[in-house]
């Protein structure tokens, strides 16, 4: 192939190195320096896609981060595969593979032309508005089909085989964009010595003096440019961030940078280097230096390949020397845009004709086009582009003065290439992210940014001022205020002055009026990427939507993954003209983070696989893990499951340990569980009104469970409080409570009872907690301490001691969370393996069985004790579970949640209730959250009576058990209920008492 | 993200060390048996949410675990100022302070 678009010489590229890359299947060259957009333009590559609704054919139309169809797929293997990658904005290298997303099956001919002007029937406007109103099922349907045709992209099959950084960074002044205004502010605010983050998203940093032939006190712009860079580059208080895009302005001014590290090196990055990063920037001052998009004219057609923005015209000539075409007709509302035409001319193509929309334009750009002997039609314009697969001529008509109509006879001028310039619009959107709403500017004719309460001041082209003179004086000014205002001292560097032509009002165009109505002419495309035209617009205002943000919604309009950066100008023009209202009467737009899609990579950082979130192990993790356990999480801890001996199902495996349990003695690894030092002279009277129960008269050396309750009375954790001294306790919560346990403990500490005088500290990770049950517990332990009294009638049940255990210091307290004889030894944590081991050595002549969490639930399960968060669901209170004994209501303090449960709902007898179920096959475990019913066959929906919060196969009392609620359970025991399954079955069973084995509780008193 | 001043650690932190804990000045009735139901469904359940100053309850919770007080722009997120439990706040004119 050969690059028949590229000139002899020029650009900034580099012709030594020449790039071999692929597009849809064919391989093409380029140089380096090219972008993928300016090397397939210098291949004559017309068509890179088909559009969404109607399958018609799109070309290149801008050069940067505006392109709406240049939108690609990039990757040479499955998992470096990237949706959403911005031809204009990707560099080229060697070896790069890209597809086209839309296009669906394939670019020139496609089951989606077929289809016609039946899927524009498909697809009017309002169609998602109107989908979203259909039943689900013909979403799913249609969105297959469009989601493949609307050039979405798709991810990667496989994992991400690169590294992703994210970076905190705290700077003096960000400035955003290093244009001519940026790069005199970074000079300003880098003298004065202040930290300065100076980003920009594309390779090399200069902005519009890298497009065009600018001259900056009399030599070319390139060389203040590279004096500027390199002194920056010597600061040490200034980061350059080239290929980094200011995606985010978040509150407090905090921004998000995704930089581009080696995305131009390769389809991956080289080893150990990061292949993006994320920059989590907080900034004292923000400059925003974003410059200008252009914005084309709409007309008729203006969506065939060929018809390109003129700025990015010049763009390609000047720094790819690319020219996308042999004849030029360029139709412009202002002078600046003359200049695509002389750059093509310089470049030695025809220009055909300026089609200039002002009334009798004169001025210095009309003389030079002259001069140039270039045609120039004032008060015309191009109402319409004719061609298939590309522009072969434009129509060009008269155009009354305000704008409004085509007017006279047409003539029709033979091109390839047509080139529009409706003004520029202010790139606003980083001020937008925060709230800000930017303000129509009718001298501007844009939008600039509006009021705001971030630390941020706007230069150059994003304010509205887009003289080169002015840029640079405007950003010298306040790149030095920002420093300033950062606690510096700054002066504003000096800048070199430009030579520039003299430039004469601009008109107010947006929409190029045709012969016919809009709705009868050729399509006149708004938003390129959702299809939306200008008829599109006015039937949304015709169907009453007048809020901008409703037409959006309505037609799709900026939806798409470019956010409308072309095309939403444009769109709310159309729509207040419709309304018979100003731009600003019609209203402003939003937009929102990200600026430019950002991939998942860069936004998780190194926080993905083992450093997702962080894990807690136990003292004896490595144990557990040597003897097979399975794990769980548990919070953020790694908690064994069960311990299954090869070739044991997880049945097996609970079924052996359980009964291993009740018949000698099995061990668990409780450490988990939260554990809150609470110590002062006023812990006892604060532990009163926190829990339900009495805690006046608990003598030193004993243990109480507790039920926590929040102010509307509803159970929200419990644990045992152990007495350690008259103003000392040791409390435990649930292993997923204990942070929330402690803040809550925290807060009514300060906030409601500061007179209080108690002190509380975690101290989960200080204790390894090993607890042994079963009847050969109290064996067990006497081999291993010898100054603790195990007696049955001394250290009793709901006592604990503190003595020595496998010869280190512990507490040992006598508490059962299975109903068996039971010990829970608790020791400073580097001891925990230790004494663990010590436990299986004396313990193998006991079958010493270690159980994990799903045998420990099934042990509580037979006793009916509750687990808060599995049997509580935040709408249950103590009464619901039957545990008016953990209540004691004539405390003198109001406890936390009392009131609560005494409120009109919370005394109901009908509500639902905790109970124990059977089901009448003892071989069926009912499924958690399975729904009771009174009539299996009563019509849907049916009256549900609750759900089963707990069920598991008891191998102790060979049948499954369960736990759930039922309204008015607890006046219900024997009755049936029925459990409708979702797989069609029905299962009875029978309400029965919560506590299915041991109801006197003696094995745990032995 | 907000960058947060806590006035008892004496500067200013990440969000993410913080946790938010609803409206502020919220004090639990003394005698709660003595609430009716409506008084103490109001307590529990209704706040307000007004559109600008608004008077919020934080935590520096991965720092210092103290709670303090937040007056903050609803419509903008500026933190105009924040303060102590048991201080008064500077700025006070707002709906939410009428209900409580
Ligand atoms: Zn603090």
């Amino acid at each position: 192939m050969t690059q028949s678009n590229r000139l002899p010489r020029g650009g900034r590229i580099d012709r030594s190195r020449p790039l071999t890359f692929k597009f849809n299947g064919q391989t093409y060259q380029g140089f380096a320096g090219d972008s993928l957009a300016s090397a397939l333009l210098a291949n004559g590559v017309d068509v890179i896609g088909r559009s969404f609704k109607y399958s018609r054919p799109r070309g290149i139309i801008a050069a940067g981060a505006e392109e709406p169809n240049a939108v690609f797929q990039l990757g040479a293997t499955e998992a470096t595969q990237t949706p959403n990658v911005r031809a204009t904005q990707q560099e080229l290298f060697d070896g790069l593979v890209s597809q086209p997303t839309s296009g669906w099956p394939n670019l020139n001919f496609d089951f989606m032309g077929l289809m016609g002007t039946i899927l524009g029937r498909m697809l009017p406007p309002g169609f998602y508005y109107k989908t979203f109103m259909f039943p689900q099922a013909a979403w799913d349907t249609y969105e297959k089909y469009i989601r493949k045709a609307a050039g979405l992209g798709r991810s990667p099959r496989e994992p991400d085989v690169d590294i992703y950084d994210h970076l905190n960074q705290h700077t003096d002044v960000l400035i955003v964009g290093a244009g001519p205004a940026g790069l005199a502010a970074a000079l300003s605010a880098a003298r004065s010595g202040a930290r300065v983050i100076l980003a920009d998203e594309q390779a090399e940093m200069g902005g519009s003096l890298l497009d065009g032939g600018y001259t900056l006190d009399g030599q070319p712009a390139a060389e203040w440019l590279k004096a500027t860079l390199d002194e920056l580059a010597r600061y040490d208080n200034v980061l350059l961030l080239p290929r980094s895009t200011v995606n985010g302005y978040h509150d407090h001014n905090f921004l998000t940078i995704h930089e581009r590290r080696t995305d131009h090196i390769g389809d991956r990055a080289p080893a150990n280097h990061s292949r993006q990063r994320l920059h989590r920037v907080r900034a004292k001052w923000v400059v925003l230096a974003t410059g200008a998009h252009e914005r084309p004219l709409v007309y008729g057609n203006n969506d065939l390949p060929g018809c390109m923005l003129a700025s990015a015209v010049s763009t390609y000539i000047n720094r790819y020397a690319v020219v996308p075409g042999n004849r030029l007709v360029l139709m412009t509302t202002n002078d600046n845009a003359y200049r695509t035409a002389f750059d093509w001319q310089d470049a030695g193509r025809e220009v055909v004709a300026i089609v200039d929309t002002r009334q009798g334009a004169a001025g210095a750009w009309q003389e030079e086009a002259r001069r140039r002997g270039i045609k120039v039609l004032t008060g015309h314009a191009v109402i319409e582009a004719r061609g298939r697969k590309r522009v072969q001529g434009a129509v060009v008509s008269g155009l009354s003065p305000d704008g409004s109509q085509a007017l006279g006879s047409d003539q029709v001028l033979v091109c390839d290439t047509l080139a529009t310039s409706g003004g520029w619009s202010p790139a606003v959107h980083l001020s937008c992210h925060t709230g800000s709403r930017p303000i129509w500017d009718d001298e501007v004719i844009g939008f600039v940014p509006g009021k705001t309460v971030q630390k941020q001041l706007a230069a150059g082209a994003v304010a509205g001022r887009f003289g080169l003179n002015e840029c640079l004086e405007e950003g010298a000014s306040l790149g030095a205020l920002a420093a300033t205002n950062a606690g510096f001292t700054a002066e504003p560097a000096a800048v070199p002055t430009a030579e520039c032509r003299p430039e004469t009002r601009p008109m107010a165009l947006f929409c190029v009026p045709h012969h016919k109505r809009n709705s009868r002419a050729p399509k006149q495309f708004v938003d390129f990427q959702t299809d939306v035209t200008a008829a599109a617009i006015e039937l949304a205002t015709r169907e009453g939507f007048e809020s901008i943000e409703h037409v959006k919604r309505y037609t799709a309009m900026g939806f798409g993954t470019d956010q409308g950066k072309l095309g939403n100008i444009n769109g709310m023009a159309i729509a207040a003209k419709s309304l018979n209202q100003t731009i600003s009467e019609t209203g402003t737009t939003i937009f929102r983070p990200n600026y430019t899609p950002v991939t998942f990579g860069a936004i998780a950082g190194r926080h993905c696989n083992d450093l997702f979130d962080p894990m807690r192990y136990t003292a004896m993790h490595e144990w557990h893990v040597k003897h097979g356990a399975k794990f769980e999480d548990v919070g953020q801890w790694k908690r064994p499951w069960y311990y299954p001996k090869p070739g044991e199902t997880m049945q097996q495996a609970l079924n052996r340990e359980c009964l291993a349990t009740r018949d000698s003695v099995g061990i668990l690894d409780a450490s988990t569980l939260g554990k809150i030092d609470i110590q002062g002279k006023d812990a006892r009277e604060f532990l009163g009104r926190v829990y339900t129960n009495a805690w006046a008269k608990l003598p030193v050396g004993k243990c109480r469970y507790g039920l926590m309750c929040r102010e509307d009375g509803m159970v929200f954790d419990d644990g045992v409080t152990s007495c350690l001294g008259e103003n000392h306790f040791l409390m435990t919560t649930t292993t997923g409570g204990a942070a929330g346990v402690l803040e809550w403990l925290e807060l009514y500490h300060q906030t409601e009872w500061p007179e209080l005088e108690v002190y509380m500290n975690t101290v989960t990770d200080h204790w390894a907690t090993m607890t042994i049950a079963g009847p050969n517990a109290r064996k067990l332990l006497s081999e291993l301490t010898d100054d603790i009294d195990l007696d049955r009638d001394t250290f009793k049940f709901m006592d604990w001691r503190q003595g020595t255990v496998a010869g280190v210091p512990a507490r040992v307290f006598r508490i059962s969370f299975t109903g068996e004889l039971s010990y829970e030894i608790n020791v400073q944590a580097h001891y925990g393996l230790h004494v663990w081991e010590k436990l299986f050595e004396h313990g193998a002549k006991y079958d010493l069985t270690p159980y994990g969490t799903e045998t420990m639930h099934i042990l509580r399960a037979e006793k009916g004790f509750i687990i808060a968060g599995q049997d509580t669901d935040g709408s249950v209170h103590p009464y619901d579970l039957g545990m008016s004994w953990a209540v004691k209501e004539d405390k003198p303090f109001s406890f936390i949640g009392k009131r609560g449960m005494k409120r009109e709902d919370c005394v109901r007898t009908d509500r639902k209730q905790l109970v124990g179920l059977k089901t009448l096959d003892p071989g069926i475990v009912l499924p958690e959250g399975a729904q009771a019913v009174d009539d299996p066959n009563q019509p849907k929906p049916m009256k549900m009576l609750g759900h089963i919060t707990s069920s598991y196969y008891s191998a102790n009392l060979e049948r499954s058990i369960a736990m759930g609620l039922i309204r008015n359970g607890h006046n219900r025991e024997g009755d049936i209920v029925y459990y409708p399954l979702e797989n069609g079955r029905v299962v009875e069973a029978e309400i029965c008492g919560t506590i299915f084995l041991d109801p006197k509780g003696e094995r745990q008193n032995v | 993200m907000f960058y947060i001043y806590c006035p008892y650690c004496g500067e200013h932190r990440e969000e993410e060390e913080f946790h938010a804990k609803g409206q502020a000045h919220l004090a639990r009735p003394k005698d709660p048996d003595a609430c009716s139901d409506e008084e103490w469904g109001n307590f529990l359940y209704f706040r307000p949410n007004p559109r600008g100053l608004y008077h919020e309850l934080w935590v520096h919770a991965i720092g210092c675990r103290k709670f303090f007080n937040i007056a903050r722009d609803t419509q903008t997120y500026e933190i105009l100022e924040t303060y102590r439990i048991g201080e008064s706040p500077k700025l006070s004119q707002s709906t939410d302070q009428q209900q409580s």
